[in-house]
């Protein structure tokens, strides 16, 4: 009896390589990480509703870009604007213990509560003064965005030229440059973001995005470079060398793309963290400031009534989680797919499947 | 023995040189951008060029003659930096603030606050994550680890003040309305119990069958658990008690002979059942140390005395593996030990609640003492020891559940690609059953990488509550941070970024230098 379930047991891990071969048959690399990306059920979900909080944001807020003095705005589709007051609404948006400004988005259906599934005027409530909170959330959750976007990028592009050239060049360049990553390293992110912040948080979301990508590099620049130190003593370095290419030629084309994973990986990493750093300087004071709206103002600004209007609190903190969450969910799936080493689970199913095929397959060739 | 030769002792000695040079020349560096950012940023004149008071013009040159600001930043840096250096002949010197008090004196007193705010929060989250992790990662694609990969990403993505209103709203508030009439409803009871079950079931793998029995036990146990703590009283009188100290401490026995050596290991069994006994025999005569004019030392008197006389044990039981043995002693008594001192506290609870200070709302939501306590309450060390945990409840909370995901993420992350190493296989090879083979060859394994984490963490720590102490109103360095930059304070603002950055490099030469302590291989280079 035994001696059979072992018998089977070897057959199963047979099976098992056999599956994992044949999916990656006949296929380039960047299709086996596609593949192996789309398979990764909790990030393409987390980009999905990503792409979605995106487009709603930007197409329902609008876009603002510029300071107080020049502004550049595109209207969205939503009526109504962040620096608008309707009291009026809100008492018509009045809950049934007399708060005014409730939400009116309500997703009980019907038949538990008897008062049917509905978006209403103001959705999310509106705030003390009156302004819909619908249109601050969605500004806020704009501004999150801009500063993920940026400061990833500045911090991708940045940590990428450096570690690539520290690890390349190796010697007293990657010396020099180690050191310089070493003294940005031991400036904290919320500490030098604060200094920047409390002076140019006024000027908008950008000019503040962009001095944080500026201080956000160090720790995607070490990954790069170890993995540019490990990837420049192998064969295809050599043979790139020898064939004539140039330094810059080795760097990008054949150094580059082995490395993109880490890169993307981190990258992730750091836009996540990005969006928590601005919301945390925004609720310190030192970041976004009225008039502008930031998720993490929006929360200081209304941690005291909670009691009262719970709503005020509930939404932005909602949208930094589920904007966070999705970069951090998407971040894991990329690290899944580009780790070679990376054995996927293979079900049961699979496995009999795999047998069975074998088994007919076996028949076959009998015949 | 080891043989060390003069080599050696020169290598290292060059090695710390060009270390410490190097440490010296990034916080010259980092400091010098760090003093001219803030200097663009912020105008320390500002509030006085609209002053209308008559002494307006005298505050100003006062103001600029005692923090040199008819210097330019990136020279009046130079300045500053000179009482930096001055500390390497020990006549540190930070400048002053703005009201002309000593930066020095101001981060002294910072400092104990800061520490005393994050450092059960760091042990909490560092020994609740390794552990969860490293569970999951022994319980790869299980329920369990699916769900708490799940939750390290949602804690991942909380912003710390979100969670620390709803931890003021809903454990602070709500928990002292719930104290008013302490009954936990049946709504709450029954979905805790369930939720208590199924995290039980999901750690302690298996078949459907024993899946389901452990979900219905663990949750019946805890409900009825709860309904009679709640049926008592509890919550208002809490205390252990004997029976649960004795039920503690053999539990904490069979835990810690199962992960040391294994069950089978008879000497290390016997000493860690005597400990346990030990324990929990000595609860009544300790009442008699633990009286109200207790104080830290008799605290540690009682420890060393369970400790050493558990150690006492393990020497005897057995004359093999006697270290074995007196180290499952002493780790057994320590952690039996815990529940004594703390059922010593909880015993105090009902008057520390029903004083004028707290008048029945013992969990506060800001601030980091009640400064109504009476002197003589101030000075019952149960009482105020009370007072100081009730005030850090909440950061506490917050602050362990923002960072122990990584922790878990971390250490699961570390122990799996252990587990895949060759090492291993010959582990198993050699017929080590599988506790031997996790603890002893993977889990070792796996804590190398962690300790340059922690130990960078650990430094990071002095920095790193700036939200915590400003969301619960803790003056500690997060505070002065805070009062530096609002109140455009040059010199205050340097040196909390000082101290930060001294201990950042400290802890990377550290991490470093302990690397190379805790596995063999690493050499230090010439």
């Amino acid at each position: 009896m035994s001696a059979e379930l072992e018998n089977k047991e070897n057959t199963l891990d047979k099976n098992e390589n056999e599956i994992a071969l044949r999916e990656t048959e006949g296929l380039s690399q960047g299709q086996i990480i596609f593949r192996r990306f789309v398979r990764h059920k909790a990030a393409m979900t987390s980009l999905i509703v990503l792409v979605f909080i995106i487009l709603f944001s930007y197409t329902g807020s609008g876009i603002h870009l510029g300071d107080s003095n020049n502004k550049i705005t595109v209207q969205g589709w939503w009526p109504y604007q962040i620096d608008q007051i309707d009291p009026e609404g809100a008492v018509e948006s009045m809950c049934a213990n007399g708060i005014p400004g409730c939400p009116t988005l309500d997703l009980i259906p019907e038949f538990i509560d008897g008062t049917g599934m509905q978006v209403g005027a103001h959705p999310l409530g509106m705030d003390t003064v009156g302004t819909d909170y619908f249109a601050l959330v969605l500004r806020g959750a704009e501004q999150s965005i801009m500063v993920m976007l940026i400061v990833g990028s500045l911090g991708v592009a940045i940590g990428t030229v450096v570690g690539a050239i520290a690890g390349f060049f190796g010697g007293i360049v990657d010396a020099v440059l180690m050191r310089l990553t070493d003294m940005f390293l031991v400036m904290p992110t919320l500490i030098i973001g604060a200094v920047i912040g409390f002076r140019f948080g006024n000027l908008g979301v950008v000019p503040l995005a962009v001095m944080l990508g500026l201080f956000a590099w160090m720790g995607l620049a070490r990954f790069v470079r170890t993995e540019f130190l490990s990837l420049r003593e192998r064969e295809f370095v050599d043979a790139a060398r020898v064939a004539g290419a140039s330094n810059r030629r080795i760097i990008f084309k054949h150094i580059l793309p082995n490395a993109v994973g880490v890169i993307i990986v981190s990258g992730t990493l750091l836009m996540s963290g990005a969006i928590l750093t601005e919301s945390a300087l925004s609720f310190l004071g030192f970041g976004v400031r009225a008039p502008d709206v930031s998720l993490g103002l929006l929360i200081s600004r209304y941690q005291d009534v909670f009691t009262v209007a719970p709503w005020l609190f509930w939404w932005p903190g909602v949208f930094i989680i589920a904007i966070a969450l999705c970069v951090n969910f998407i971040g894991d799936g990329l690290r899944d797919a580009f780790d070679p080493r990376q054995k996927r689970r293979i079900s049961l199913k699979e496995r009999m499947q795999a047998r069975e095929l074998k088994s007919t397959a076996a028949a076959k060739a009998k015949a | 023995m080891r043989r060390c030769c003069r080599g050696k002792v020169d290598i290292l000695f060059a090695y710390l040189t060009r270390r410490f040079s190097m440490m010296l020349l990034i916080i010259f560096g980092a400091s010098y951008i760090a003093y001219n950012l803030q200097a663009i940023s912020s105008d320390p004149l500002a509030g006085l060029a609209e002053s209308t008071e008559e002494n307006a013009e005298y505050l100003r040159t006062s103001l600029i003659r005692s923090l040199n600001l008819d210097v330019p930043p990136p020279i009046r840096y130079f300045i500053w930096f000179r009482g930096v250096l001055a500390g390497l002949w020990g006549q540190f010197d930070l400048g002053q603030t703005r009201t002309g008090i000593s930066v020095i004196e101001a981060i002294e007193l910072a400092i104990p606050v800061t520490i005393r705010l994050v450092i059960a929060a760091t042990i909490l989250a560092i020994v609740l994550g390794i552990t969860i992790g490293m569970v999951t990662a022994i319980r790869q694609y299980s329920r369990f680890d699916y769900v708490m990969t799940f939750i390290s990403f949602l804690l991942f993505s909380l912003p710390i003040f979100w969670v620390a209103v709803l931890l003021k709203e809903y454990m602070a508030i709500g928990f002292n309305d719930f104290l008013a009439k302490p009954e936990i409803p049946l709504g709450f009871l029954i979905p805790f119990s369930l939720v208590a079950g199924l995290i039980m079931a999901g750690i302690m793998a298996g078949n459907r069958r024993r899946f389901w029995m452990v979900f219905i036990g663990v949750s019946a146990g805890f409900g009825a658990l709860l309904q009679y703590l709640s049926l008592t009283s509890w919550f208002i009188s809490p205390g252990i008690g004997i029976i649960g100290v004795g039920v503690f401490a053999f539990a904490f026995a069979a835990l810690v002979t199962h992960i040391s050596t294994g069950l089978d290991n008879r000497p290390s069994l016997i000493t860690a059942l005597a400990s346990a006994t030990i324990v929990t025999a000595s609860y009544f005569p300790l009442q008699g140390i633990l009286t109200e004019e207790a104080n830290f030392l008799t605290v540690l008197a009682v420890f060393a005395l369970t400790i050493g006389l558990s150690a006492m044990v393990g020497f005897f039981v057995a004359n093999v593996d006697r270290r074995v043995n007196i180290r499952t002693g002493i780790i057994t008594a320590l952690l039996a030990t815990l529940p004594i001192i703390l059922d010593r506290f909880m015993r105090e609870f009902s008057n520390y609640m029903s004083s004028d200070a707290v008048s029945g709302r013992p969990v506060p939501t800001l601030g980091q003492g009640n400064e109504l306590l009476t002197p003589e309450q101030q000075s019952n060390f149960w009482i105020s020891g009370l007072d100081d945990i009730m005030h850090l409840i909440l950061p506490t909370v917050a602050l362990t559940l923002i960072s122990f995901a990584g922790y878990v993420r971390f250490s699961r992350g570390s122990l799996l690609e252990v587990m895949n190493m060759d090492y291993i296989r010959t582990a198993r090879a050699k017929g080590l059953n599988e506790r031997t083979v996790i603890v002893r060859h993977g889990m070792r394994n796996a804590m190398l990488p962690l300790t340059t984490i922690l130990v960078n963490d650990f430094a990071g720590l002095i920095g790193g509550a700036i939200i915590t102490e400003s969301v619960f109103a803790w003056k500690g360095m997060g505070s002065l941070f805070n009062q530096a930059i609002n109140s455009y304070d040059q010199n205050l603002f340097m040196g909390v970024f000082i101290i930060g950055a001294t201990l950042t490099v400290t802890a990377n030469l550290a991490a470093d230098l302990l690397f190379g302590v805790v596995d063999p291989r690493i050499r230090i280079r010439k």
